[in-house]
C-alpha cells in the first residue's frame, strides 16, 4: 500500500433519482489525518459517502474525485476499494449463507495478486486477534454476514473489516450512530489502532459525541450540499454547546437541507 | 387422455419381468395393477406447469450394468461422489437397473440395520417391504405416472433401522444412469422405527445430454414414534433424462423428517416432496435448492400436510434460475381439521439471472383449524444491486460478489449434506450450471 494517499474532492455535484444533493463540495484528504464532517440531517454528508464509494443509486453531475491523481469516478466500485478507499456504511447489507469469515477472506484475497493468496492459518490468527480487540464474539465468523447482527455488531464489523483490509482513506459514515457508550468506546479504540501516516479518515457524524474519544484534525461543517465552514477540533467543541443555529446566522442560511432527507 | 399413446409394455412383458426377477406374487400384483391403471389415469397436473407432452414413456426399460467387486473400478465421475478416504461402509451402487456394488458394516448388519437394492429386498425381506411398498405414502392410483412406476419399477433401495438404533454415519445409494437410454424406475424406502434415526443421502447421475431417457422414481420415508430421518440429495440427471420424482414422508408421533434436496436436473423435471405430519409434535424441514440452465422446464411442489397436533411444517425453496429455463416453485402448507398449535412456514424464493428466464413463486397456506401459526415469504427478482455493491466496496470483483451471494442463496442445502464428497459434487455442479 502507498504510505500517504491524499484523496481530492473537487466542486463535486451529485444527484438522486434527478434531484441535486450535492451542489459543489470541495475536501481533501492526506494520510495521516483525521477529518470530521458535522451538520444536521439532510445536508448531504451520506450522500457524500456513497458518491466517494460508487453507490449504484447516486451520480456525479460536475466535479472530479481524485485518489492520488487517479480519477476514482472512472473506476468501479471493486477497482475504488483496490486503489485504497473503504467505506464503513450505516445500512451495510446482509447477506444470507456467505459467512462473516469467508466474506473478509475472500475480500482480502482480492486486495492481493493470484498466487498470493493469505493462507488459512495466518488468516484465522489475524482475525481472531481483530475479533478480539473488538470485543466480538467470535462465532460472530461463522455467522451469515450481517444476517441477524444487532445494531452494534453491524457497527463492529464495519471496524473489524476496516482492521483487516487496511485501507489508504476510510470513510465513515455514522458509525457512532446507535451504539451504547461502551460499544462506542471499542470502536473508538479500532478506528484510533488504526492511526499513522499512511491511514487518512473521514469521518461523517452529526454528534460530537464520537469526536471525545477520536480527536479529529480537522472539522467540517455540511449545510445545502456544501461545506460551509471548516476549522480544527475546537469547531466541534462550539458546535456541541451552542448547536448549528449560529453557523446559520452567521452564513444567512434559512434552511440547511437539501429538498429530501439525504 | 385423449392424446395417450398405447404403452410399449404390456401384461406379458410385465409379467416375464416380474418372473425373471424371482419377485413375491404380491409385487407381480402390483404391478399388473399399476399397468392395468396406467392406461386409464390422467397425467398429474402440477400447478402451473402442463407436463402431458413431456416424454415419459419412451425409454429403454430393463438395461443391466456390470458388477464390480470394489469401488475403486467405478469411473472418476462417479467415485466423485464417494468419500474414498473414509472406505464407504455403508454404499449401493447401482449401474443401469442392477447393483454394481453393495457394502453395509458389519456393526450396523449386527445391529439388524438393512440397506440393499430393492431387488435383494424383495427376496430378502419380502414381508417388511410389503408392509411399506406403496402403502402409506404414495398410491398405485394417483395418477399415470404412480401407476406406471409401479408396473415398471426396475431399480431402487430399500433402508430399514429397527427400533432403538441410532446410525451416526450417513448410509449412501449412489444411481448411476451409464447406458444413455436406460430408465430409471427406482423405488426406494427409508423406514426409521421407533426411536431410532438415520441419514440417508442419495445421488443421480446420467451423462445423456442428448439420447433421449426417462426417470420416474418414487421415494417413501417413514419415520415411526420418535424417530428421525434425514434425507439428503443430489439429483443430476442431463439434459436428455425428463424426471418425474415423488418423494413422500410420513412422520408419526414425535417422529422428525429433514429433506435436503439439491435438485440440479438438466431436463424437464416435476418434482413432487409431500410429508404427512400425522403424529403429535410430529416435525419436518423440506428444504430444496435448484438452478435451472438452457431451455429446461422444473416444477417443484413440496407440501407439509399437518395433521397431528403441535406438529410443525417448514418449507424452504430457492431457486437460481439462467438462460432460458423456467422453474415454478409451490410450496404448501396444509393445517388439517383438529391439528391444535400446529405450525406452517414457507420461503420460495427464485433469483433470476437473465431476461429470458421465468421464475414463479407460490407459498400456499390452506387452513382448517383455528388454533395455528403460520406465515410466508416469496420473492422472484434478480441479485440485490446494493449486496453488490456492499461486497464490491471491498474489492471484491462484480464476478466474484455475484458468486458470493448465488452459493449463500444455495447454502441452505449445500450446507448440510453430510458427506463431504457429495457436498463437494453438489458445489461443482452449481458451479458448472451457474458458469
Amino acid at each position: 500500500m502507498m504510505a500517504g494517499s491524499t484523496l481530492e474532492i473537487k466542486d463535486l455535484h451529485v444527484e438522486i433519482e434527478g434531484l441535486e444533493i450535492l451542489k459543489g463540495v470541495n475536501l481533501t484528504i492526506k494520510g495521516g489525518e483525521f477529518h470530521a464532517i458535522m451538520g444536521p440531517n439532510g445536508t448531504g454528508k451520506s450522500t457524500l459517502a456513497s458518491a466517494i464509494m460508487g453507490h449504484p443509486k447516486y451520480e456525479v453531475t460536475q466535479g472530479q474525485i481524485l485518489l492520488d491523481g487517479e480519477d476514482v469516478l472512472e473506476m468501479e466500485v471493486d477497482e475504488r476499494a483496490q486503489a485504497g478507499l473503504f467505506l464503513a456504511m450505516q445500512y451495510p447489507s446482509e447477506v444470507s449463507g456467505v459467512t462473516t469469515s469467508d466474506f473478509l477472506r475472500t475480500a482480502i484475497n482480492a486486495h492481493r495478486e493470484e498466487g498470493d493468496e493469505i493462507q488459512l492459518m495466518p488468516f484465522i490468527k489475524e482475525m481472531d486477534k481483530t475479533l478480539d480487540f473488538l470485543e466480538i464474539d467470535k462465532n460472530m465468523a461463522q455467522r451469515y454476514l450481517n444476517e441477524g447482527f444487532s445494531g452494534g455488531e453491524k457497527k463492529r464489523n464495519e471496524i473489524l473489516q476496516l482492521m483487516m483490509l487496511k485501507p489508504a482513506i476510510a470513510i465513515l459514515d455514522e458509525i457512532d450512530s446507535g451504539l451504547d457508550i461502551d460499544a462506542l468506546k471499542v470502536v473508538a479504540n479500532g478506528i484510533n489502532e488504526m492511526r499513522s501516516d499512511s491511514f487518512g479518515c473521514l469521518m461523517i457524524t452529526h454528534y460530537q459525541r464520537l469526536l471525545e474519544y477520536i480527536t479529529p484534525d480537522h472539522v467540517h461543517v455540511m449545510m445545502q450540499g456544501r461545506v460551509v465552514k471548516s476549522g480544527g477540533p475546537e469547531l466541534a467543541q462550539r458546535l456541541e454547546a451552542e448547536g448549528y443555529e449560529w453557523i446559520k446566522e452567521e452564513l444567512g442560511i434559512e434552511d440547511e437541507t437539501v429538498g429530501n432527507n439525504a | 387422455m385423449s392424446v395417450e399413446t398405447k404403452l410399449p409394455y404390456d401384461q406379458d412383458y410385465v409379467s416375464s419381468f416380474s418372473d425373471k426377477r424371482n419377485e413375491p406374487n404380491w409385487m407381480k400384483e402390483i404391478r399388473l395393477k399399476g399397468l392395468e391403471l396406467a392406461d386409464r389415469l390422467e397425467m398429474p397436473r402440477p400447478d402451473k406447469t402442463n407436463i402431458t407432452r413431456w416424454n415419459f414413456e419412451d425409454f429403454k426399460h430393463s438395461v443391466d450394468g456390470d458388477k464390480i467387486t470394489s469401488a475403486n473400478e467405478l469411473p472418476d465421475a462417479i467415485q466423485a461422489f464417494l468419500d474414498t478416504d473414509k472406505e464407504n461402509k455403508n454404499i449401493v451402487v447401482q449401474r443401469n437397473n442392477s447393483v454394481a456394488y453393495a457394502s453395509l458394516s458389519s456393526e450396523l448388519k449386527d445391529k439388524g440395520v438393512i440397506l440393499t437394492d430393492i431387488a435383494t429386498a424383495l427376496k430378502e425381506h419380502s414381508d417388511l417391504v410389503e408392509k411399506y411398498y406403496m402403502k402409506d405414502a404414495v398410491q398405485i392410483d394417483e395418477h399415470r405416472l404412480t401407476a406406471l412406476h409401479a408396473a415398471l419399477m426396475n431399480g431402487g433401495v430399500f433402508v430399514y433401522v429397527p427400533k432403538n438404533v441410532q446410525v451416526e454415519e450417513p448410509l449412501q445409494a449412489v444411481f448411476w444412469q451409464e447406458d444413455k437410454e436406460a430408465a430409471t424406475f427406482n423405488h426406494v424406502i427409508v423406514v426409521a422405527d421407533e426411536n431410532s434415526s438415520l441419514t440417508y443421502v442419495e445421488n443421480y447421475i446420467s451423462h445423456n445430454d442428448n439420447e433421449k431417457a426417462v426417470a420416474n422414481i418414487v421415494a417413501e420415508v417413514i419415520a415411526h414414534d420418535n424417530a428421525s430421518i434425514t434425507f439428503g440429495s443430489v439429483d443430476n440427471f442431463a439434459a436428455g433424462t425428463t424426471v418425474y420424482v415423488n418423494r413422500r414422508g410420513v412422520a408419526y408421533r414425535d417422529a422428525k423428517i429433514e429433506w435436503n434436496l439439491g435438485q440440479m436436473n438438466d431436463g424437464n423435471t416435476a418434482s413432487e416432496n409431500v410429508t404427512h405430519l400425522i403424529g403429535d409434535n410430529s416435525f419436518s424441514y423440506a428444504k430444496t435448492v435448484s438452478v435451472g440452465r438452457g431451455s429446461q422446464i422444473q416444477n417443484f411442489t413440496a407440501r407439509i400436510v399437518n395433521h397431528g397436533k403441535n406438529s410443525n411444517g417448514l418449507i424452504l425453496q430457492h431457486g437460481v434460475m439462467k438462460e432460458k429455463s423456467t422453474g415454478i416453485f409451490n410450496g404448501i402448507g396444509k393445517i388439517e381439521h383438529g391439528a391444535t398449535k400446529a405450525n406452517a412456514e414457507q420461503e420460495s424464493r427464485v433469483l433470476m439471472l437473465s431476461e429470458g428466464s421465468r421464475g414463479d413463486a407460490n407459498p400456499i397456506l390452506l387452513i382448517d383449524e383455528d388454533d395455528v401459526t403460520a406465515g410466508h415469504a416469496a420473492s422472484v427478482g434478480r441479485v440485490d444491486p446494493l449486496q453488490l455493491y456492499y461486497l464490491m466496496s471491498r474489492g471484491i470483483s462484480q464476478e466474484e460478489a455475484e458468486r458470493l451471494i448465488i452459493f449463500g442463496f444455495l447454502a441452505p442445502v449445500v450446507n448440510e449434506i453430510p458427506i463431504e464428497a457429495v457436498k463437494n459434487q453438489l458445489t461443482e455442479v452449481i458451479e458448472r450450471k451457474v458458469y
